[in-house]
């Protein structure tokens, strides 16, 4: 994943990223949750992807010169290097629980070996990070056992893992896949798909819809504006 | 199930009841509490109840002038003023 | 009315509180529920004009503010409703009739958002608005509304400072973005003179009688003129009635009686996104029907 010839910005930009177009989908829920209390409870979650991709385009920008916002919203689509699992546009809530605790799992991993990097601002962020992800996985794996306490709720996860598996895949590369696979196999009470990893990289054209929308307000005042 | 919140703002301060909320089951209620009670670290500590085991008590049987137990049961004033008058001091 | 609710409606008068399980009179109960509901509904249909700018909120620091603004909002409707149900009517019914048109919300949030302007504006003032409501109702007679009411008040602090602040942003910006903001204010200005209400006399308020209300609407819109007309005017920004000032004598604002009518009209569903948006609701919650079978045990 990280390596000596792999620029540093490039790797803050995919969590940030990621971080990022999760969050903004995640913020999707807000007022139309199944119910009010955990209307709330995932509000907090879309809030706090949010802010760690912040904290991490704040890291990016610093040794890029330039901000925060204008990585977060001033490249080109074709530019992001969110991966294709966080992008898809899903306002139904078993493929939502199921994205959660796939990408949730995903990023564990990922958080847990950065905590171990040498690069002493990357391995300060990802330990803050994983504090407050560290509720972030408990909410999707209480999500996970409450689904398959039931008939309906298993079938329906059932179908949504099914249905997401192959963008699942190309979260984490294979350094790191291995390691998902064994605990996204201890949780679910069915059997893990087949499927192809659809990797970064390649963006769907909800990305696209996605910005378009996300910038429309930025984009209507020149480069620089206060808002 | 509906559950009950009580929380303490600092420590040191009482816990008290901030409100009530459903959730289907104990790991529910923890997130949920957390989310209302605690999303700005409003609160240094919370404690959840489920409704069903927060009994209400509000009825005292006080029936027969028991003051001797309470401050109000003692009026000092009238002996004071005479043990001073006996003794030919003033009150401190 | 009986002894028994002379003697209730004496004791709410002079100051006292009620909780949940005293007995109370019908009447009390019913204009309670009434009241409540319709709040609750108020802070849950406000959420659908906000939400879309969450997704195109300019900044990533926009962007979070209003997330959790929405968040806020989302979390008084629980607080509300759950006081609702302790008197006795369940969140689902209270739902059901949001959602079929047959309880009320307030008339603000049956108007579109168009700009980014909208969003400064109804953070600003029609939070404000709300909060004048929300400080009177501290003094409620029925405790448990009373002491949900500190917790929003205080949670409301933060949107009034954000829309404040989206505002300044704007009004130090661009031309347009002026422009965005004056727009915005011109249209919202109506609805927020509507908002507290047609003028009651307190003494001919029943909600004023048993202290549920403390303040009278126009007591409210005075209130709201007193706050907010001088920090819209110090901008630079107009406010689009040419009768609006205030009375030396008095020291009473003046201003164009607002159309009673359209206020009804608006409430009662016929608002320019009031369809929509109920139907955006009833969509969203036979969506998820399923997940509260699988999860709630006292799913409807």
């Amino acid at each position: 994943m990280s390596g000596p010839e792999r620029p540093r910005s490039e790797l803050l930009l995919e969590l940030a990223d990621d971080e990022l177009v999760l969050g903004w989908r995640n913020s999707e829920w807000t007022g139309v949750a199944p119910f009010l209390e955990e209307d709330v409870a995932f509000s907090s979650i879309a809030q706090n992807e949010i802010g760690h991709a912040r904290a991490l385009y704040e890291l990016a920008a610093a040794e890029l010169g330039t901000m925060a916002d204008e990585l977060a919203f001033d490249r080109d689509p074709d530019e992001y290097r969110s991966a294709p699992l966080v992008e898809l546009r899903r306002l139904e809530w078993a493929r939502t629980i199921a994205r959660h605790f796939l990408y949730e799992t995903a990023d564990g991993v990922r958080i847990d070996a950065l905590k171990r990097s040498a690069d002493v601002e990357i391995a300060g962020l990802a330990a803050k990070i994983d504090r407050e992800e560290i509720y972030h996985r408990m909410h999707a794996e209480m999500w996970l056992d409450r689904l398959q306490g039931t008939h309906d709720g298993t079938s329906r996860l059932r179908e949504a893992v099914e249905e997401l598996w192959p963008y699942a895949l190309g979260v984490l590369d294979d350094e790191l896949r291995p390691v998902w696979l064994e605990h996204v196999r201890a949780r679910l009470a069915f059997p893990l798909p087949e499927g192809e990893p659809v990797t970064r990289g390649q963006h769907s054209a909800e990305l696209r819809e996605l910005w378009e929308e996300m910038t429309s307000v930025r984009r209507s005042a020149p480069a620089g504006a206060s808002w | 199930m509906i559950y009950e919140v009580f929380r303490q703002e600092r420590k040191g301060q009482p816990f008290q009841h901030a409100g009530s909320f459903h959730a289907p089951a104990p790991e529910f209620a923890e997130t949920y509490a957390r989310e209302f009670y605690g999303r700005r670290a409003e609160s240094v500590a919370l404690w959840i109840v489920p409704r069903d085991a927060v009994v209400q008590i509000d009825d005292f049987a006080d029936e027969l002038g028991r003051t001797y137990h309470r401050v109000d049961g003692y009026s000092l004033k009238g002996k004071l003023k005479e043990a001073r008058e006996r003794a030919g001091t003033t009150a401190v | 009315m009986s002894p028994r609710e002379q003697a209730f409606l004496e004791y709410v008068q002079s100051g006292g509180q009620v909780e949940a399980g005293d007995w109370l009179p019908d009447e009390y109960r019913a204009r309670l529920i009434k009241f409540i509901e319709m709040h609750g509904n108020s802070e849950l249909m406000g959420v659908l004009p906000e939400r879309e700018w969450i997704l195109r909120a300019p900044t990533l620091q926009r962007k979070l503010a209003l997330t959790a603004k929405v968040q806020d909002e989302v979390g008084h409707a629980q607080l509300i409703y759950r006081v609702v149900e302790d008197l006795g009517k369940p969140r689902e019914q209270c739902l059901d009739d949001l959602e079929s048109g047959r309880a009320k919300f307030h008339n603000v949030f049956h108007y579109p958002t168009k700009t980014w302007g909208d969003v400064g504006v109804i953070a600003w003032l029609v939070d404000a608005a709300a909060i004048i409501s929300q400080k009177a109702l501290l003094k409620c007679s029925y405790a448990p509304y009373a002491r949900i009411m500190k917790k929003i008040c205080w949670e409301e602090s933060f949107h009034i400072l954000h829309g404040r602040d989206v505002i300044l942003a704007m009004m130090l910006g661009t031309d347009e973005q002026r422009e965005l903001v004056q727009e915005a204010l011109t249209r919202w200005w109506g609805p927020l003179m509507q908002f507290h209400g047609n003028p009651i006399a307190p003494e001919d308020d029943p909600m004023v009688h048993w202290r549920i209300k403390s303040q009278g609407n126009e007591e409210a819109r005075q209130q709201f003129l007193d706050g907010y007309v001088p920090q819209v005017l110090e901008l630079g920004l107009e406010l689009p009635d040419p009768a609006l000032r205030k009375d030396e004598e008095t020291d009473r604002w003046l201003y164009t009686e607002p159309d009673w009518d359209e206020l009804r009209s608006v409430v009662t569903g016929h608002g320019p996104r009031s369809q929509e948006r109920l139907e955006f609701r009833r969509h969203a919650r036979e969506d998820s029907s399923w997940v509260r079978r699988a999860v709630l045990a006292e799913a409807a």
